[in-house]
């Protein structure tokens, strides 16, 4: 066993030269394929626009600017602020906090049952969750569409009990899209809270119970606090992406449902892009995700980080 | 003196299985009791039945009379001390010790003040504000100890608290709780597979196996007049003998070993027949003209013991204890000898 572990002195150096050239590739690969893009696109949002798309080599505000500060139709009126892109982010925070919140509210339970199954079936359920994941995104978007629209099978099976005279009005509605995003998402918030689950001590909760607690408050006092870090990483698995998704507010919402996904899509997309701007764009949102990481970091150093 | 818990016909199904077939005991207020049986005996059901963590499938359980089999475990009057602690992971020491009482409603005070006198009754009130991760298996243990303690419950119950411990610790931990129980006056039931324990803390032990009660009595009563095989051989070393049954007078019975020897032995049966009779190993002694003659086979060397192995004349084999002195001529392999029986060394047992 001598020098399979780390070790100080001598020994040490042996074991650090083995797995230094192990973790180039790593090195590389996040290297080559995050850190370097990330730069880039912290360079073109201080490029100025070319107006088929792409960029010219001039620094310039233009594109922050463009994001937060108005002048009228014109720009010939005093500096403003320019709430449209702001709301989109707002209207893009409250949709994604709208599907992460009713993420935690199925998902809980649905991972609590899933862990509290015997083990041989538990690998069946878990199996389960994620087969739709085996259709690609954009494919199980479209269906969802189908379904929800006004001649889709939903609303003819409402209609065809009688319960509803009209279709609903589902389709470019911000239900649908947070249903989209939902449905996206749900088993990253299940995955997590499952593995927390599954490691709880349900003899905590009898301990709790002897005490005279009742189930509702031993959920609340005891079980929640405990599963608290698995329930904390679903919410940022879900909530991260779900505030820069773009499929679920393109195909199922409308122009009213705009999130913040399809507005930077929209900018290196063909001759009507702005590169610069929505470069600019992805660095406030990648900003925002950070201080939304900050506060998870801070919640998890109180209890005990996953 | 009153009955705390009355536990009548109690009946324990999983399915098919049966858990526990109609048990009954009555464990009297401020008694140290325990529940003693080899793991799957049904003594850590019957104690999870009496909490509430189980439905009995028939019968009652009393606590000062009142029925309490059908009660939430929130309900009940009676803590748990869990044979792996199950402290709360994510509060403090005095917040675990203390969340009963907040439980029962105590101002924020009050439980404080109890919960920090609970501390200082098991020697941790230094380590009030640490996690449990924090300390040591013994001192969990007794944090778990305070924490049930503290709502002053009717009855303790201990499910083997003390088997996750080392020895040292465990045998420390044997007097502090019998002190602890004889400080607070409070009724304790404890489950444990280990006889020393039972044999040392108990006031009365309940002898269990395969879901039914064998025997109740104190430590001497189940030792010295066990009523059948199980219990005799399950406390302490036992010759186990099968003999026949002549006649039983007056709670004596004469009976005769394969050999052709015939005994005269306390009976915990009044029925003729095949029986067993076990004798204590260290109730036998030497002599040159005994009850019993035998030949020896083995004599094992254990220190303060010496062990005999001989072979009765019927065939049997009996195990003889003698304390090593130097006093005693140890007898070789292959001698014969015979073999005397203390008084009350033998017993007839019922089956």
């Amino acid at each position: 066993m001598a020098g399979f572990l780390p070790k100080s002195g001598a020994e040490s150096t042996g074991y650090r030269g083995i797995v230094a050239p192990l973790l180039v590739p790593t090195w590389v690969m996040i290297g080559i394929f995050l850190v370097i893009p990330v730069i880039l696109m912290g360079i073109y949002s201080f490029l100025t626009k070319e107006f088929r798309g792409g960029v010219i080599w001039d620094f310039t505000l233009a594109a922050y600017d463009q994001f937060f500060v108005t002048r009228g139709l014109f720009g010939d009126e005093p500096a403003q602020i320019e709430w449209t892109y702001i709301n989109i982010f707002w209207r893009s925070i409250w949709q994604a906090g709208i599907a992460t919140l009713v993420c935690v509210i199925v998902g809980f339970p649905t991972a609590w049952f899933i862990a509290t199954r015997p083990p041989a079936t538990r690998s069946l359920w878990l199996f389960l969750i994620t087969v739709p994941y085996w259709v690609n995104l954009l494919i199980r978007t479209v269906s969802l569409k189908f379904l929800i629209r006004d001649t889709g099978p939903l609303n003819e099976f409402l209609i065809g009990l009688n319960l509803i005279d009209a279709p609903l009005p589902l389709v470019n509605t911000n239900l649908a899209v947070q249903l989209g995003l939902f449905y996206s998402y749900l088993p990253f918030m299940v995955l997590p809270i499952y593995a927390a689950v599954e490691r709880y001590n349900f003899a905590l909760s009898e301990a709790a119970a002897d005490l005279y607690a009742s189930r509702w408050v031993t959920l609340r006092e005891i079980v929640l606090p405990v599963v608290k870090p698995g329930i904390i990483a679903g919410c940022i698995l879900v909530f991260v992406p779900s505030l820069g998704a773009f499929l679920a507010p393109d195909l199922l919402g409308g122009a009213k449902t705009f999130m913040i996904g399809s507005l930077i899509e929209e900018q290196f997309k063909g001759s009507q892009g702005n590169w610069p701007f929505g470069a600019a764009a992805a660095m406030i949102l990648m900003t925002l995700v950070l201080i939304v990481l900050m506060f998870y970091a801070r919640a998890a150093a109180k209890g005990d980080a996953p | 003196m009153a009955i705390a818990i009355d536990i009548r016909q109690v009946v324990k199904r999983y399915g098919t299985a049966t858990a526990l077939h109609g048990v009954s005991m009555e464990i009297a207020d401020n008694e140290f009791f325990t529940l003693l049986g080899p793991s799957g005996c049904g003594k850590t059901t019957l104690l999870r039945c009496i909490a509430g963590f189980e439905d009995v499938t028939a019968g009652e359980i009393r606590l000062f009379g009142q029925d309490i089999a059908r009660l939430e475990p929130n309900q009940r009057p009676v803590n748990t001390v869990f044979q792996q602690y199950a402290l709360f992971p994510h509060m403090s020491v005095i917040d675990n010790v203390a969340f009963g009482l907040k439980m029962k409603g105590f101002a924020l005070a009050d439980r404080r003040a109890q919960a920090g006198k609970m501390l200082e009754m098991v020697h941790l009130s230094d380590f009030a504000d640490r996690l449990p991760a924090q300390l040591s298996g013994g001192q969990q243990q007794r944090v778990a100890l305070a924490r049930a303690l503290a709502p002053a419950p009717k009855v303790l119950l201990l499910d083997e608290p003390l088997s996750a411990l080392d020895l040292k610790l465990r045998q420390a931990m044997r007097v502090e709780l019998k002190s602890l129980q004889e400080a607070t006056g409070i009724t304790f039931i404890f489950v444990t597979h280990d006889q020393e324990e039972a044999l040392t803390m108990s006031d009365r032990i309940a002898v269990m196996s395969q879901g039914r009660v064998q025997q109740i009595g104190t430590a001497r009563e189940i030792y010295e007049t066990p009523v059948n095989r199980f219990v005799a051989d399950f406390i302490g070393e036992t010759n186990l003998l099968e003999v026949s049954v002549d006649a039983v007078t007056d709670g004596m019975a004469s009976v005769t070993l394969p050999g052709g020897h015939r005994l005269t032995v306390p009976a915990a049966t009044g029925t003729t027949g095949t029986h067993h009779v076990s004798i204590r190993p260290e109730r036998l002694g030497l002599a040159a003209m005994g009850d019993l003659s035998a030949v020896v086979e083995r004599v094992v060397y254990l220190g303060t013991d010496l062990q005999l192995l001989a072979r009765l004349d019927g065939g049997a084999q009996v195990h003889v204890r003698l304390q090593n002195s130097a006093r005693i001529a140890v007898p070789a392999p292959g001698t014969r000898i015979g073999l005397t029986l203390e008084e009350g060394a033998a017993r007839l047992l019922a089956d």
